[in-house]
């Protein structure tokens, strides 16, 4: 029996879609942040994958980028949240509605 | 047959920690979740030669972000436990709609054929071309990326300084005090 | 002598100067120093003309082409005088008669709070009059053209807060307008067919470029810019309303000067005239008509002005003839000598105005030669030259006309006869204004005490009735120094000239005479008469005469026909099709838009999370449809 890159594909799968289902499901943004970087993670993981199946590092420099940008991303994302808890004293992304059209 | 081994127990926690980032009603143990998953996907990255990006993967994601965010969790309070009613309208359809669209695209992508290339490929692999070393993916950072790659460090510049002007406490004062039952 | 040819600009730079100083420093100088030195500008302006014009009295002398500023040389549009001895006499007509009206205006004017805002526009006027006359090419001449339209709204409308007076300033500029057009076209055609604007390129070539058609078409727009300019049908209408404005810019702008444009402009295109005999026949015929229409208006008006408005237009119709057959000495003349009567009538109706408390209506007056004998008098002597009476100025021009109509035959004995009976219509209305003014009872209101105008007003009446008296003597058949003095400028030109030999003369010209001594006496002996016998003359004439007081209500007419409609479409425009049509389709898209934004608007419902549940659908939809892409 041999890992063939499709295991790696599907574990990528099954993990993007948990967190895609935490961001819809759970109204807290600090965890639905989390829920990004497990898609961010699961999006990587494939990408090695294909990367090692083509025989490339071309797949290992996108997920290099994948981190820095991710890395940016939550920076400021948390700075988002830490300044909107400031002047809300909530997390939760229900209670924040005033752009309803 | 030992890589079918290391697959086997990184699978499963990587998935459990998923599991529990979504489920768990306190964020804390939602961040363990996610460490614990992060970390059992480095090793999957080592298992695949990917040695530099499952290092710097552990010491970025698992050390600094998390910390971050154990951190973040920790300075606005650990929220009051999730409603698990959903009051939203239409969430749950829709919910319901996206899931199994990923599902039937998923179950397109696996027996359409046409993708066996990366799902079924079984031996042809090149060690040598995708040893992701240190010196191996500088030298394509480095010659063919570089371009990109300063960018990457204009955006982190430009990420620090929107994080300093946005958490900054210039500007007008705060209109609503932070609640001390929440915080607490 | 060259010098001070060279030097003739300043006969459009004086009065323009004049115009700018008073706007900034007219009212610091006041009330009349103002008017004065307006006056002193016009005045040296004739002075450096009159100088500058003595070559030409001497005989046979070229045009002197000064270039003031090249302007747009390819299309022969530059600032350029043409100085030949038509523009000297115009400029002369405009510089003379222009200083004794500056000059009657300081009285005129008195006790106006805009009087120096008055000298300005005069002044203004006269700058643009010059440039008009003296300009070297067609399109200088088009800019003198539409500065003088301009400065007669000014001054039509110079006591604006009368609604009258506007609307009187409105109709003369749209009425111009519509004859400007036509202008405007027909130098587009001479500046196809020549390439060039300028009098050399255009005039001296224009045997040797135009067709017999072309030119009959330019001579047929020039037609239509000419009628709005000169008053003649079927563009007159905004001359007696342009009465409204003070007296002395109706002698100036709207009898001496302004409305000859049109005369002048044909003189000069004499050479294109030429080459269509049609086209100056047209002329002629419109000339005709109008010299017979506005002279039988002019009998039935009660109003002092608007008699010498309608006469003014039939006078001009008179000139027309001469431009239209080719007697353009005589067109000249008769605009010379017209210039200096209908000055001195119009001025004279003025002292009258202004004696009387601005009363205009003549049934009013009467008796008002005791209390002002110089006006009365003055005025007699333009009546009687206007009637055509021997020898005075009036009697040498139209006779020349006249007789020259007679000399082409064929269709100019038409003309002939038409002009005959209008000449005898004019002696009776003017006979019958002077008349009903200066003689018989007074029948002015109580309280008015008629007086003699002030020195300032007499002088330029006084003036132009010596003028009036002798200015006819220039060119008769015993000595035709006009003819001559005009000679270079009408060269290479067959003029029409009256028949040869005296008996011809004696015959014409008796003829003349005895229709305007029965215009004369017969108009005397019915006004003379008390005010009742004047009703018993009117009811005899029945209809005609309500329809002569009516001026044929070719206003009603207009207004049903062109005004009417016009407004008519606007209001279809303006409040059907704007509103309906085009708001309506803007309001259509706008509630289109509004009504779609509607249907999806719950859409943003402001929840992060339902954004995010769609933007997966939205990004599982691509997916699937690239995978089912790659399947099939």
């Amino acid at each position: 029996m041999i890992v063939t890159a499709g295991w790696y594909m599907g574990l990528a799968a099954i993990l993007f879609a948990i967190g895609a289902l935490g961001i819809l499901i759970r109204r807290n943004a600090l965890v639905m942040f989390m829920c990004v970087e497990l898609m961010l993670n699961a999006v990587n993981l494939t990408l090695i994958s294909a990367g090692r199946e083509l025989g490339t590092l071309d797949g290992q420099v996108s997920v290099f980028f994948v981190l820095v940008v991710a890395a940016a991303e939550v920076v400021v994302g948390l700075a988002i949240l830490v300044s909107v808890f400031r002047n809300r004293a909530t997390a939760s992304v229900d209670e924040l509605a005033e752009l309803s059209g | 047959m030992a890589e079918v081994i290391i697959f086997g127990l990184m699978a499963l926690p990587a998935l459990a920690g998923g599991v529990t980032v979504v489920l768990a009603r306190n964020p804390v143990y939602g961040a363990m979740g996610l460490l614990g998953s992060m970390l059992a996907l480095g090793v999957l990255y080592v298992a695949q030669l990917a040695h530099f990006i499952a290092a710097i993967h552990v010491v970025v994601y698992a050390g600094a972000v998390m910390t971050l965010f154990l951190f973040v969790i920790m300075l606005i309070g650990v929220d009051r436990a999730d409603d698990q009613n959903e009051r939203l309208p239409r969430q749950r359809q829709l919910v319901i709609l996206g899931v199994l669209g990923i599902v039937a695209t998923a179950f397109a992508v696996a027996f359409s054929g046409r993708f066996s290339w990366v799902i079924a490929a079984t031996g042809e692999r090149i060690p040598q071309a995708t040893n992701g070393t240190t010196v191996a993916l500088a030298r394509v950072l480095f010659s063919d990326w570089v371009l990109a790659f300063e960018a990457t460090a204009l955006l982190l510049t430009i990420g620090s300084a929107g994080a300093i002007a946005l958490a900054s406490r210039r500007g007008k004062p705060v209109d609503l005090p932070i609640d001390p039952e929440v915080t607490s | 002598m060259n010098a001070i040819i060279d030097s003739v600009w300043l006969v459009i730079a004086l009065p323009l100067a004049g115009a700018v100083g008073l706007h900034f420093g007219g009212r610091r100088l006041g009330e009349p120093m103002a008017g004065y030195v307006a006056t002193a500008l016009i005045g040296a302006a004739f002075a450096v003309a009159a100088i500058a014009a003595v070559p030409f009295i001497q005989g046979g002398e070229q045009a002197t082409h000064i270039m003031l500023w090249e302007w747009m040389p390819s299309l022969g549009a530059n600032l350029e005088i043409q100085w030949d001895s038509l523009s000297a006499l115009m400029t002369l007509i405009v510089t003379g008669v222009g200083t004794l009206i500056h000059l009657y205006s300081v009285g005129y004017m008195h006790g106006d709070e805009r009087f120096h805002r008055f000298f300005v526009d005069l002044n203004l006027f006269a700058a643009s009059m010059l440039t008009l006359v003296l300009a070297g090419n067609f399109a200088m001449l088009f800019l003198g053209w539409e500065l003088v339209g301009l400065c007669s709204y000014l001054l039509v409308s110079f006591w604006y807060t009368r609604p009258s007076a506007a609307a009187a300033g409105k109709k003369a500029f749209i009425v111009n307008r519509i004859g400007d057009v036509g202008f405007m076209v027909g130098l587009m055609v001479v500046f196809a067919s020549f390439g060039t604007l300028s009098y050399t390129g255009v005039l001296d070539r224009a045997g040797d470029v135009l067709s017999t058609g072309t030119a009959t078409a330019v001579g047929l727009l020039f037609l239509v810019g000419a009628a709005g300019k000169s008053a003649q049908i079927p563009l007159y209408v905004w001359l007696p309303d342009a009465m409204e404005g003070p007296t002395p810019v109706s002698a100036l702008i709207h009898a001496a000067t302004m409305v000859t444009a049109g005369v002048y402009v044909i003189a000069r295109s004499a050479p294109i005239y030429t080459l269509a005999p049609t086209a100056g026949m047209v002329v002629a015929t419109v000339g005709a008509l109008t010299a017979i229409w506005a002279a039988s208006i002019a009998i039935a008006q009660n109003d002092i002005k608007k008699v010498l408005a309608y006469s003014t237009i039939s006078q001009l119709g008179y000139m027309f003839i001469a431009v239209g057959i080719g007697a353009y000495t005589a067109a000249m003349f008769h605009l010379m000598t017209h210039a200096f009567f209908k000055g001195l009538l119009f001025l004279g109706s003025g002292s009258v105005i202004h004696a009387m408390d601005d009363e205009q209506d003549m049934r009013k007056l009467g008796g008002l030669f005791r209390a002002m004998p110089v006006t009365a008098l003055t005025m007699l002597i333009g009546t009687l030259a206007i009637s055509g009476i021997v020898p005075l100025a009036g009697f040498w021009s139209k006779d020349e006309i006249l007789a020259s109509a007679f000399g082409m035959g064929g269709y100019g004995y038409a003309l002939w006869l038409v002009g005959l009976i209008a000449a005898l219509l004019t002696a009776f209305y003017m006979t019958r204004q002077w008349v009903m003014v200066f003689l018989g009872e007074s029948r002015w209101e109580d309280g008015v005490h008629p007086h003699e105008s002030p020195r300032s007003m007499t002088v330029p009446l006084l003036v132009l009735a010596v003028l009036s008296l002798v200015g006819g003597l220039v060119n008769t058949p015993f000595r035709f120094t006009l003819e001559h003095f005009l000679a270079p400028a009408f060269e290479g030109i067959s003029q029409i000239h009256p028949p040869e030999g005296w008996t011809s003369f004696l015959i014409l010209a008796g003829l003349s005479l005895l229709a305007a001594v029965i215009g004369v006496a017969s108009g005397y002996l019915v006004y003379r008469r008390p005010t009742e016998s004047w009703a018993r003359f009117q009811d005899q004439l029945g209809g005609l005469w309500t329809q002569w007081e009516n001026a044929y209500n070719i206003d009603d007419l207009y207004g049903a026909l062109l005004v009417a409609p016009g407004k008519r479409a606007t209001e279809v425009a303006a409040f059907t099709f704007d509103t309906r049509v085009i708001d309506g389709a803007a309001t259509g898209v706008a509630a289109l838009v509004r009504r779609i934004g509607g249907a999806i608007q719950p859409l943003q419902s402001g929840f992060v999370r339902n954004y995010a549940a769609l933007f997966l659908i939205g990004t599982v939809a691509v997916v699937a449809w690239l995978v089912i892409g790659v399947w099939f």
